[in-house]
């Protein structure tokens, strides 16, 4: 007993500030939960490297790595897919849907949050039901009204069938943002006269500024990712970079592994570059949790 | 905006009490987006759940086509949906039982938790194509994964991860854990770090202070998230036809639907996606009535 706390003070006594910054004690649990993440992480690695390899060998190799290496699969896909212009086609259609949705969510995510009317949790529940039905089971009806629409295969009828999950989900992720604005503030302007347009230009924009970016972030990422709306009204004159690369992963036979791989980097990359900037924009961890406090 | 006359004075009176219901002229500026929801949501779905009752033969034909597995390029519509419920279910419960300890350890000071956080949510960003194509090249018969087992002789065969139900599940898991981690880190840091140390005070041990205190008040979260998961598990074909083999194991409720429509069987096609919502629909409404039944009272203790 005395040995075992002599030892232990032993340890502990030449470097206090080592032993503070460390956690109490090692434990299985921890244990297992940093390895599992490691293991994670290691796997994703891993993962993302094959992929990467696999988009970079001249032939397919039967070892551990590829005999040779080239690029000229980025080059070849580049121009069999016309990358440069699924690119574009992604880009406008993010924009586009990002403007419209933040445009048409941000009145209705006020209107949701500030007053209380006969009707609101009926509304409440209008903006809450699309998040928990299944994409099929209005993207099939959904393409249906767009083909009689003639909206299919253009830019015009892939914004609007990425609305309507936009739309909803952008309300959501808005609504506790409106909800920490001080209505006094609104109530000041409004009694030295703004307007319902000034309050909103002037007042509430600058301060909903954070909330804005995060659901606008968030909703673009959505839509580039988004895959059952866009297959089903696209065309082969306006896909996105997602349908574009189910289309040419599923017919395997036609191209070459390299090449689907080669595009499914570009695809990575572009997404991770939208990631990497939504993350010097919003801190996940404090949109979610909405405290800075607990974690200082 | 005064009115005046004998008209003008009723819509007074009108306007007059619909103010004090609370409906001022602000509230005409839900009115656009709750019209584009009623006009491209609420009415294609109810347009789809008419259609999936004009089949060819009777208002219940596609009904009655779709459970006796009569649908284009069949291969059992009715245990589809076994499928289906099969990998979203397992997919969800893996994501949120990963995500709970690593969410719950990253809520204190943790070194590089910044650079941590980013890693664990890139695979947001890959896409279904590549994680599949990277399930094929790393757990693939000839892939690093099996390479290595071999090596080291721990397996004989090559370990068949891909074209079946594992692969799917693993794919899943590999896309879905991020959100799930995202959701989780949001509950777990939203807990009162001071309720622990109460605990510890009152003599609890670790394992004690975690399961009667920290899990029940993360129960709520842990539920919510388990249900996003669902979702997204539930409605994705495009992992389970690239990783999958979705001529059999994995074929999916989305991809009979998609076949339907693809073959212009539009009455089919929205009956594969009604019965799709309502498997949906009545898993989500059993977890979050066990909920209910589960935790009442506070979920956060003394939190400001």
């Amino acid at each position: 007993m005395t040995d075992v706390a002599a030892t232990s003070t032993g340890q502990a006594a030449p470097p206090p500030v080592g032993a503070a910054r460390r956690p109490p004690g090692y434990t299985l649990t921890g244990a297992v939960t940093w390895g599992g993440l490691w293991v994670f992480v290691g796997g994703l690695l891993l993962a993302v490297a094959s992929v990467l390899l696999a988009s970079l060998t001249t032939q397919l190799a039967d070892g551990w790595l590829p005999r040779g290496y080239t690029t000229r699969w980025y080059t070849q896909s580049w121009t069999t897919f016309g990358l440069g212009r699924l690119l574009v086609t992604t880009v406008e259609v993010g924009v586009a849907v990002v403007a419209v949705t933040l445009a048409v969510a941000l009145p209705t995510a006020y209107v949701l949050a500030r007053l209380t009317f006969p009707g609101r949790r009926l509304l409440l529940l209008l903006f809450l039901v699309p998040q928990v039905v299944p994409v099929m089971t209005y993207a099939v009806p959904l393409a249906t009204l767009v083909y009689r629409l003639r909206l299919n295969d253009t830019l015009a009828g892939i914004v609007l069938v990425n609305l309507v999950p936009a739309i909803p989900f952008a309300v959501l992720v808005l609504l506790p943002f409106v909800e920490q604005v001080d209505p006094r503030i609104e109530q000041a302007a409004r009694v030295c006269g703004a307007t319902n347009r000034r309050v909103f230009v002037h007042i509430l924009g600058p301060l909903l500024v954070p909330g804005l970016l995060a659901a606008g972030v968030l909703t673009l990422v959505r839509v580039v990712g988004q895959f059952e709306l866009t297959f089903l009204v696209s065309g082969p004159d306006s896909q996105t970079l997602v349908v574009a690369l189910y289309g040419a992963a599923v017919q395997a036979g036609e191209l070459a592994s390299q090449e689907i791989n080669a595009m499914a980097t570009v695809y990575m990359a572009t997404t991770l570059t939208l990631l990497l900037v939504a993350l010097r924009v919003v801190d996940p961890t404090a949109v979610a949790a909405r405290d800075g406090r607990s974690s200082r | 905006m005064s009115a005046s006359g004998p008209s003008g004075d009723h819509l007074l009176r009108w306007r007059d009490r619909a103010r004090r219901r609370g409906v001022t002229p602000t509230v005409w500026l839900v009115v656009p987006g709750a019209l584009f929801m009623v006009v491209f949501f609420v009415y294609p779905v109810c347009y789809g759940v008419g259609l999936s009752f004009q089949g060819t033969q009777g208002w219940s034909s596609a009904y009655r086509d779709f459970f006796a597995d009569r649908l284009v390029n069949n291969h059992g519509s009715r245990r589809s949906i076994l499928i289906t419920l099969e990998l979203a279910l397992a997919a969800s419960v893996v994501n949120v039982v990963l995500a709970v300890p690593i969410a719950y350890r990253m809520r204190g000071r943790v070194r590089a938790k910044r650079a941590l956080i980013a890693v664990v949510l890139v695979p947001m960003t890959l896409g279904t194509v590549f994680v599949a194509s990277a399930m094929k090249e790393f757990l693939g018969p000839s892939g690093w994964l099996n390479r290595a087992l071999l090596g080291i002789g721990a397996i004989e065969q090559p370990l068949p991860l891909v074209g079946n139900v594992t692969g799917v599940l693993l794919s899943l898991v590999f896309t879905g854990l991020p959100f799930a981690f995202l959701l989780m880190v949001g509950y777990t840091s939203g807990i009162d770090p001071g309720l622990d140390k109460a605990a510890a005070v009152c003599g609890a041990r670790p394992a004690q202070r975690f399961w009667l205190v920290t899990f029940p008040l993360l129960l709520p979260g842990m539920t919510i998230t388990f249900c996003l998961s669902f979702v997204l598990a539930f409605g994705v074909f495009p992992s389970a036809t690239l990783v999958g083999n979705d001529a059999g194991p994995t074929r999916v409720l989305s991809k009979v639907a998609y076949t339907e429509y693809s073959y212009g069987h539009y009455p089919t096609a929205s009956a594969a996606a009604v019965v799709m919502a309502v498997v949906q629909l009545a898993v989500l409404g059993l977890v979050l009535s066990a909920r209910g039944l589960l935790h009442r009272g506070p979920t956060t203790g003394g939190k400001g």
